[in-house]
């Protein structure tokens, strides 16, 4: 039983005092700033990373961790509460949730919405615990090739299913790539795009970055486009759910974190595309569709399950491959490297106790969350009550300390500025920063094994296409961009021939 | 509808990469290039300006066939003044230390948004400093001056 023996010794570094304690702390923190609409998991972990810099590794990605799942959380408690989303992937959850907490069954929303994201976060964190490791061992044999390849197919598998543009996500790579190539070369030691400045023959920071596009350029963004929100008062009266309502929500559960699993592991797929899947699959498989959209207790059941396990089986390929499967997950890897741990298959043989004590962690503050959410969702409202014009200068102050820290370096608060009204140029062009974000971070690590993938095999670049793991993850590009250029492709041509109102030819 | 360049959304879009990869290949043009076997520090800045331009103009074109605006509401004073606030913070944090940084910096946040009152403003400013300097300088232990050359 390796399994059991890795959990419990897993546990054992998660249940430590100062542990559960930054568990608790990052829980926290990451559902009020969840709770808190216009500003996301990703500006939140990107504005708290500094802080956790103090921090030994465990007790750091514990606490980043617990952010990433308390942020996800908090955003269903506002769509449930006030039909205001937190973040994308709880609009779907706004669609019923809110219906029933204006149906007086606000208590048995956000109970279901707990239940069901324990439960995803649980079987998710055995699913890590079982193929972690058998992952990693196959990951382990990986040459350069493969890694090229396997970069590859995420980023374009991040940029085609996460965009409702594919060629813009794609091109936001590029320009994530393209940044990643300032600083010095490692090969040759030779400076690029530095601009002469010394400060940037180290590269760009990634704080710099996401601070710069997900925390200012957000605000720069929100403040142009004054959003009335309405603060729906409701009171919440008793939080059990019935047996009927349990009863109603077992299957959409177990389904909406199957969903949510399968879709966590692809890379790209964010929470929001779970949910959604979830909600429709729900939506077919009711006896009644037609209670969908005025307060079934299915539809917030499912999809919170399902964006809980996503969010979840995201760190499958981050921790086990080094490959980061969303931004937040790029973000994470950034933690893990400024820590001192290089991200890929050997953290779990080199680092044994971050590895299961993470995992172990995500169990126990999957339960925190229920702990800390429904005794405290009275005043998590009341948070909503402060206007935005108070908070975003405390984002601000959070975000500016937070990028000043990591180097003690005015030059990078100049460069942070410089990239929030880049990035607030990038949003009303509708370019999406997300994509950009993996690519920035990928971006060394794929040159790298580019060179020395073409160096093993004397510049033949054939050696992608005779390897066979490397072949599986060059087809599975291809495939993932035909699948999703197929749809594409019919929706134009629905479009032209739309006057004519008979249907594609 | 007429094609109107000015405020189609993914002609500026399609401009911006294409601005990119040209500026990227630019720089690029003294690295050594190398040759596939051994590439030198231009090899792969190269190919990416390339494929920026490349998407730029794929892009540009989408632009100019679906017409789609951008969409409107600029605060162009949250621009101006939000970049501002950071880049003086960074500047005051060097020279002053780290209470005149958030003392500046929070007004100066603040008046980038649509509406300011000068009591709220100094008591976000006052809180905040005193929450900051609690979690950050005692808490965390950053080792900034809270007033540089007089305390801290």
């Amino acid at each position: 039983m390796e399994l059991f023996n890795n959990l419990i010794f897993g546990f054992g570094v998660a249940l430590t005092w100062q542990n559960l304690w930054f568990c608790f702390i990052g829980c926290f923190l990451g559902t009020l700033i969840g709770v808190l609409p216009g500003i996301g998991p990703l500006a939140t972990i990107a504005m708290l990373l500094p802080i956790t810099f103090n921090l030994s590794p465990i007790p750091a990605l514990i606490m980043l961790a617990g952010i990433y799942y308390g942020a996800q959380y908090g955003g269903s408690t506002t769509a449930i509460l006030v039909n205001l989303p937190g973040e994308t992937a709880a609009v779907v959850t706004c669609i019923d949730g809110y219906q029933m907490a204006r149906q007086g069954r606000a208590g048995p929303a956000l109970a279901i919405a707990a239940i069901g994201s324990f439960f995803a976060g649980t079987v998710c964190t055995l699913i890590i615990a079982l193929f972690g490791p058998p992952l990693a061992e196959v990951a382990l044999k990986f040459g350069a090739p493969e890694y090229f390849s396997l970069m590859l197919m995420g980023l374009v598998a991040a940029a085609v299913l996460a965009g409702d543009n594919m060629i813009k996500s794609l091109a936001m790579v590029v320009v994530g790539l393209l940044l990643g190539i300032v600083g010095t070369d490692v090969n040759s030691g030779m400076a690029r795009y530095s601009f002469g400045v010394a400060e940037l023959t180290d590269g760009i920071g990634f704080i710099v970055i996401a601070v710069g596009v997900f925390a200012i350029g957000e605000i720069v963004q929100n403040l142009g486009d004054p959003e009335e929100r309405k603060l729906v008062s409701s009171k919440i009266t008793g939080l059990m759910p019935t047996l009927e309502d349990l009863k109603m929500s077992f299957w959409p559960i177990v389904r909406g974190t199957g969903i949510g699993a399968f879709l966590g592991v692809l890379p790209g797929t964010g929470p929001a595309i779970a949910s959604f899947s979830s909600y429709m699959v729900e939506k077919k498989m009711a006896k009644d569709p037609s209670r969908f959209g005025k307060g079934a207790i299915e539809g917030v059941a499912g999809p919170e399950s399902a964006n809980n396990a996503d969010a979840q089986c995201k760190f499958i390929p981050t921790l086990t491959l080094g490959i980061p499967a969303s931004a937040v997950m790029a973000l994470m890897l950034g933690a893990l490297t400024i820590q001192g741990i290089a991200p890929g298959p050997q953290v779990m043989t080199q680092k044994p106790d971050l590895f299961w004590g993470l995992i172990a962690s995500m169990w126990v503050g999957n339960l925190m969350l229920v702990l800390l959410n429904l005794p405290m969702v009275g005043m998590w409202v009341q948070l909503l009550r402060v206007p935005y014009r108070m908070l975003f200068p405390a984002i601000m102050a959070f975000s500016c300390i937070g990028v000043y820290s990591v180097n003690n370096s005015a030059y990078e608060v100049y460069l942070t500025a410089l990239f929030g009204v880049i990035g607030f140029m990038w949003m009303k062009l509708e370019m999406p920063p997300a994509p950009m974000l993996l690519g920035f971070v990928l971006g060394p690590l794929m040159e790298e094994n580019l060179r020395r993938a073409l160096l093993i095999s004397r510049g033949d670049p054939t050696v992608f296409f005779t390897r066979p793991i490397s072949l599986g993850f060059m087809i599975a590009t291809v495939l993932i961009v035909i699948v999703m250029v197929l749809p594409g492709i019919r929706a134009r041509r629905a479009q032209i021939s739309e006057p004519s109102s008979s249907g594609t030819a | 509808m007429k094609f109107d360049w000015r405020n189609n959304r993914d002609f500026w879009a399609g401009v911006v990469y294409i601005a990119l990869g040209a500026a990227g290949m630019w720089m690029a043009r003294d690295y050594p290039f190398g040759s596939a076997l051994r590439m030198g520090p231009g090899y792969f800045p190269m190919v990416l300006g390339g494929l920026m331009i490349a998407f730029g103009i794929a892009v540009l074109l989408m632009g100019i066939a679906n017409k789609e605006q951008i969409k409107p509401g600029v605060s162009w004073r949250a621009l101006v003044v939000l970049p501002l606030a950071t880049f003086v913070f960074g500047w005051v944090m060097e020279e002053w230390g780290f209470i005149p940084a958030m003392a500046l910096l929070i007004p100066l946040s603040a008046a980038s948004g649509n509406e300011f009152k000068w009591g709220e403003v100094i008591l976000l400013t006052v809180g905040l400093t005193v929450i900051c300097t609690g979690v950050f300088i005692y808490g965390l232990g950053l080792p900034y001056p809270l007033v540089k050359g007089f305390w801290g």
